[in-house]
């Protein structure tokens, strides 16, 4: 069945197991260097989770932040698979889910409920994320690539729509609901207020950033990364490709549980939303958007995606449209995502050459970014053009109001559109020169 | 007995309208070593484009002409999009189609909003074809088991009969060979990619006014497409035939015939427990088939994938 393709790429990697990231790049061989186990970065982002409700007090940005922690623990659960193990699933949020309505159950078991501190609550739903993934991944990590992708996606969308069917776990369409404060108070800490939950969100973060990144550093870890990139190798040298795959998809099945048990308690209700395929994809975008050759990469993208969901959707209905936009650029156009973003510059800070390209950025991305602005406005009229109520000709785009049946709204926008992405288009050769100056060594600096 | 026909004849639509999906898919599959993910959007594509032509030009113009356009756009998505992501490997290659698939279902959004668009059977075939006992045919599905059969049958005498479905063939076997033979192979890649689009276009277009045009209709059918390929074996035309076949007689016939999980238990012996409604297993005794139909073929992808990894009719391979 597998067909070589004339379009193979010359560095021999098999193809069905290739990754994302290009190992004869430097930057991105960084990502496997150094072994070191450096406290620093855990002990800042600590204090910053710390400090932060201090900053944003209402109770709206404790909730942003509490959804950005979920979808943080969620992400790095995901990119265990997906980045460090090279497995694509397709139905990733069904370990979430099934974790948080296990630990919804849990809730509703007054007795025992009584007995545990609500903080170790995420443990048990991880329990059970793990022992749904120790189920699925007997026989679905036989293979990576394809199989394991269509496999993900089968027991997905299974489970998903099982979830209407078997009404006693998952509580049919309107799902299951519970109350945390049942729990036996944790040093007096009855987790009534938001803050407290946040709080409880926040240390789970850490612990569990922590635990996975420990979890990458171990020759487990190690070895899944072997195996994603050459698994024939890893066999000869006398690992089970398939064992590997299947203690790397057990681990983020741990993980993604724990971010269920996580949403249990923020939410305090699951429903098969918290099942289904698009919370799947939307954790592989998360995850792409991010990064996935890196293990901070899943946290930026899903502070980033939070926050542009957040954003975007008080503003603007076409936000999954946007979303799927910058999804699909990112493929094409970024693979390393915002983490290969931000490392392409490492070794120009290195150079000390940082300062030649501020410049030539402001130059390009300012009139690039104003463009696409005038772009999606654009695309905001066009879309209200075409779908307000008639009559309603009345629009509001970045804050002026206008009739979006004139002509003069439209030509501005296309103007605007035209002119910043022009610019950006003549200076981009000037940015492109001073990227390349700026990453050889030597030169005027 | 008169049932079992209507349920026979039911099921044919629905199997060859998969089929049309999955004859593209599992083609593309066995050429690029790809899932486009975005097969079904094409078929939803066809659907609405057919859809817009139909209100200008009638129903026949939309069905030459929607497909042609979905071959186009197909093709321009091989050329501008997979080919610049096939370098950095295989799962970006799946995760680029699963994004467009998004991207797609929010772009018809954005055109044509969320309702469902009245797009309906032509007056011309708007009539009973036939009728057994009862149970009357509509003259639209006799037209798309044609049309289907149609497709099938000039399909396999491309690939086999002609010259360039030999070319093809061979592309897919031995693309280095091909190409040093003076053949230009990407090209031959996206003529494929484009006439497999087109295929699903055809699809759309043609079942458009029975199952409804409407955004989510890409969604309901295209992860039973995957399902159809894995059943049948990746990239064997034969075995996604069979499997579209068999999948669209087990929802049908699960949904007609109405089969309690209880009957069967109690069949085979096990007696329904005393106090029902307290026992955790309560959902699994009161399951009926038609609960489960839309589920059933996933139930049968999970367990060829544990049982026989390749597929009905796939080779056994790495």
């Amino acid at each position: 069945m597998t067909v070589s393709d004339p379009r193979i790429d010359p560095k021999g990697a098999r193809e069905d197991e290739q990754i994302t990231t290009d190992p004869s790049n430097p930057v991105e061989r960084m990502r496997s260097g150094s072994m070191t186990l450096s406290l620093a970065p855990w002990v800042i982002a600590a204090v910053v989770l710390a400090f932060l409700p201090m900053v944003f007090t209402n109770n709206s940005t404790l909730t942003i932040m509490n959804q950005m922690s979920i979808t943080i623990v969620f992400a790095l659960a995901y990119n265990m698979l997906l980045g460090q193990g090279g497995m694509l699933s397709f139905g990733h949020a069904v370990y979430a889910g099934v974790g948080g309505f296990a630990a919804m159950h849990i809730m509703n078991m007054s007795d025992f409920f009584a007995t545990i501190p609500l903080v170790v609550l995420p443990v048990f739903a991880g329990l059970f994320g793990m022992g749904l993934a120790m189920i699925v991944g007997s026989f679905s990590t036989r293979s990576a690539g394809t199989v394991f992708a269509m496999i993900s996606l089968g027991v997905g969308e299974l489970i998903a729509a099982s979830s209407v069917i078997i009404v006693a776990f998952f509580g049919g369409e309107e799902g299951i609901s519970g109350n945390r404060t049942y729990a036996q108070p944790f040093f007096g800490v009855e987790f009534l207020q938001q803050l407290e939950v946040y709080y409880l969100t926040a240390a789970w973060v850490v612990i569990a950033a922590a635990l996975m990144y420990l979890w990458s550093r171990t020759p487990v870890g190690r070895m899944a990364n072997a195996v994603r990139d050459n698994p024939e190798r890893a066999e000869f040298l006398g690992y089970s490709a398939r064992w590997v795959r299947f203690y790397s998809f057990v681990a983020s099945g741990f993980f993604a549980g724990v971010s269920g048990g996580l949403f249990a308690i923020n939410y305090e209700i699951l429903t098969e939303e918290n099942l289904n395929t698009a919370s799947s994809g939307v954790i592989l975008l998360v995850t792409f958007l991010g990064g996935v050759g890196y293990f901070f990469g899943p946290i930026i993208g899903a502070i980033a995606f939070t926050l542009l969901q957040t954003v975007l959707s008080l503003s603007t209905e076409l936000w999954a449209f946007y979303a799927g936009v910058l999804f699909v650029a990112t493929v094409m156009f970024f693979p390393g995502g915002l983490a290969g973003l931000i490392m392409m510059h490492v070794p120009v800070f290195k150079l000390g050459k940082s300062k030649t390209l501020i410049k030539p950025y402001l130059y390009t991305l300012l009139p690039a970014a104003i463009g696409l602005l005038g772009l999606a406005a654009l695309v905001e009229m066009t879309f209200h053009f075409r779908h307000a109520a008639t009559g309603d000709n009345e629009m509001t785009v970045f804050w002026m109001t206008f009739d979006s049946h004139a002509l003069i709204p439209w030509l501005i926008a296309a103007a605007v559109t035209a002119i910043g992405l022009g610019i950006a288009k003549v200076t981009a050769p000037d940015l492109r020169e001073a990227w390349s100056e700026a990453n050889t060594a030597g030169g005027k600096s | 007995m008169d049932l079992i026909l209507v349920n026979i004849i039911d099921g044919l639509v629905t199997g060859l309208l998969l089929f049309m999906l999955s004859a593209g898919l599992t083609l593309i599959f066995s050429m690029m070593g790809v899932l486009n993910f975005a097969h079904a959007s094409f078929y939803m594509l066809g659907a609405y484009f057919a859809y817009q032509i139909s209100i200008a030009l009638g129903f026949w113009m939309g069905l030459l002409i929607a497909p042609l356009i979905v071959g186009v756009l197909g093709a321009g998505v091989e050329r501008y999009g997979l080919r610049r992501v096939h370098q950095y490997g295989h799962v970006p290659e799946l995760i680029f189609t699963f994004g467009l698939a998004l991207l797609i279902e929010e772009l018809v959004q954005f055109i044509w909003g969320k309702n469902q668009m009245p797009y309906s059977v032509p007056e011309i075939l708007d009539f009973t074809a036939f009728a057994i006992s009862g149970n009357s045919i509509p003259a639209y599905k006799v037209f798309m088991i044609f049309t289907s059969v149609a497709i099938f049958i000039g399909l396999l005498y491309v690939l086999t009969k002609t010259r360039v479905g030999m070319i093809i063939q061979a592309a897919l076997s031995y693309p280095r060979t091909v190409e040093a033979l003076g053949h230009n192979v990407p090209l031959i890649f996206m003529g494929v990619f484009g006439v497999g689009t087109a295929l699903a276009g055809v699809a759309g277009v043609i079942a458009g006014p029975v199952l409804g045009t409407f955004p989510g209709m890409a969604f309901v059918l295209g992860s039973i497409v995957f399902v159809t390929i894995v059943i049948g074996g990746l990239g064997s035309l034969w075995g996604a035939l069979a499997a579209s076949l068999l999948i669209g007689w087990i929802t049908t016939f699960a949904k007609s015939y109405n089969i309690e999980m209880e009957s069967i238990l109690n069949g085979i012996g096990i007696s329904t427990p005393d106090n029902l409604d307290e026992s955790i297993f309560r959902d699994f005794w009161s399951i009926t088939s038609p609960q489960i139909a839309d589920i059933l073929p996933y139930i049968l992808m999970v367990l060829i994938l544990i049982f026989r990894p390749a597929g009905l009719f796939g080779k056994r391979s790495s």
